[in-house]
């Protein structure tokens, strides 16, 4: 990584770990949305256990949502998005190192909780496994479409809701391929691999996708 | 070259002046005979009078997809040579495709109660129509939040065409749950395959359902051209009289 790109990858860090401590709070959030689920579908563990791996993607997918406003939202109202924009380096590579620095302070933290909410739910140690390799795999390509509705909204007062709604139907392909990944760990009725794979191609379409569009449409909300 | 030339707004209206009402003449008369083509072709021996559902929802389900390929198409045209009707062209196509989109839900879980029992089923079909509607009615609200329509035009261009991309990654994966989940348990449509008498109604209801695509666009894309043009005037009018905030309402955005 040059200098520029590692500069701006420490300062990303140290902005969003110090300041608030979002990644906390995000992994708070995660908590929350799991201990929410057995008073909605009653406290059996055989049924936890069974949507124990679904339960934790979709509490993985609102805790990346809840936080993606961050992303570019603090920066353009000081004004160092613009400076950014006008420093002359690729915009598209600026959006993935603050991409990877925000996946670093929300995502990793959700992964790292993985396993321990999976306890709550009744998992076993197989699939909390393969549940915690499929959100390292896949939440970073929540982040990066994330970042194309966070880059779209990023000049609305409030865009906070109209993100959600125009990230969700875009996650979708990550949310299915994360599950039945999972799923297919424990009960196969394909091989693990499979799923697993398709998610990892997920993820590299989403790197490049993501920062293209996203760059897009940062250059046409500053003109 | 024809293209270039229709980029004049004026020049634009003029033309819709002219083959509107042909256009719309030729519509009703298409789904005149639509219409009782559709009555005339004989009941399905499983499905009884309910296949008339088909002459509706096949053609809308058809057709909330061309108008996001229209959509797509639009959008390039917006970013790649900022052509001025591009984005006229597909904010107007939206709410048409929502629509088109919403019908052939509607149609199909009508359809689906007194063929599968029931309005729903998680179908990888039914499932991916139901995230394009939700894309649609995405769009249109990105298009309603943002003030300045040629900033909100570029935004919405690049979900497009980010969701032209998703598209059939959506499609695939849908695929792959359903499959994964209940494997034959929903009752495919295209199990028989579809008799003249019942394909050529079909067929004229999907050139109708195009034509009437073609009026509303059209009528939208007009009415979009002038309500850009009377929201000018009226900002105009606003800096006129106000002088001292001329520079606050160019930059409305803000």
């Amino acid at each position: 990584m040059s200098g520029w790109a590692m500069a701006l990858f420490k300062r990303d860090l140290r902005l969003s770990v110090r300041i608030g401590g979002s990644a906390l709070v995000g992994v708070l959030f995660f908590l929350a949305v799991v201990t929410v689920i057995p008073f909605g579908v009653g406290p059996d563990l055989n049924l936890l256990a069974r949507i124990g791996p679904a339960i934790l993607w979709i509490g993985a997918l609102l805790a990346t949502l809840l936080g993606l406003d961050r992303l570019f939202q603090a920066d353009r109202e000081d004004g160092t998005l613009d400076l950014m924009m006008m420093s002359g380096r690729p915009l598209e590579l600026v959006v993935l190192v603050k991409c990877l620095a925000h996946w670093i302070a929300t995502g990793l933290p959700l992964v790292v909780a993985a396993p321990l909410l999976g306890v709550f739910l009744n998992l076993d140690p197989v699939s909390m496994g393969a549940v915690t390799a499929t959100l390292l795999v896949g939440t970073p390509a929540l982040t990066l479409i994330g970042a194309i509705g966070a880059s779209l909204t990023v000049s609305l007062r409030r865009g906070g809701l109209l993100l959600a709604v125009l990230v969700i139907p875009l996650a979708i392909p990550v949310l299915i391929f994360g599950v039945s990944s999972a799923d297919a760990a424990i009960h196969d009725p394909v091989p693990f691999l499979t799923p697993f794979l398709i998610l990892c191609a997920l993820t590299l379409i989403a790197a490049v996708v993501g920062p293209v569009a996203s760059a897009a449409a940062l250059r046409f909300s500053s003109d | 070259m024809a293209f270039w030339d229709y980029a004049n707004p004026t020049r634009f209206l003029r033309l819709v002046q002219i083959v509107l009402p042909w256009l719309v003449g030729l519509c009703v008369i298409t789904f005149a005979v639509g219409l009782y083509m559709s009555f005339q072709a004989p009941e399905d021996y499983q499905q009884g009078q309910t296949i008339r559902i088909m002459y509706i929802h096949v053609p809308a389900a058809w057709l909330c997809m061309m108008c996001y390929t229209v959509m797509s198409l639009s959008s390039i045209g917006t970013l790649v040579w900022k052509h001025p009707l591009a984005d006229v062209s597909a904010k107007s196509a939206a709410p048409i495709g929502a629509a088109f989109t919403f019908m052939a839900l509607l149609t199909g879980s009508l359809w689906g109660k007194p063929m599968w029992g029931t309005y729903w089923v998680w179908d990888a079909r039914l499932t991916s129509v139901l995230v394009l509607l939700i894309m649609y009615l995405g769009l249109m609200t990105l298009w309603r939040t943002m003030d300045d329509p040629i900033k909100a035009g570029k935004a919405a261009a690049v979900l497009t065409l980010v969701g032209a991309l998703n598209l059939p990654i959506i499609k695939f994966s849908v695929d792959w749950w359903n499959t994964l989940h209940q494997p034959a348990s929903v009752v495919r449509l295209d199990g028989p395959t579809i008799h003249p008498d019942q394909l050529w109604p079909l067929l004229v209801m999907a050139i109708a359902f195009t034509l009437l695509f073609l009026v509303l666009h059209l009528m939208a894309m007009r009415n979009e051209i002038l309500r850009r043009r009377v929201r000018a005037l009226r900002m105009r009018a606003a800096s006129a009289s106000h002088p001292g905030t001329a520079a606050a309402t160019a930059q409305p955005a803000e």
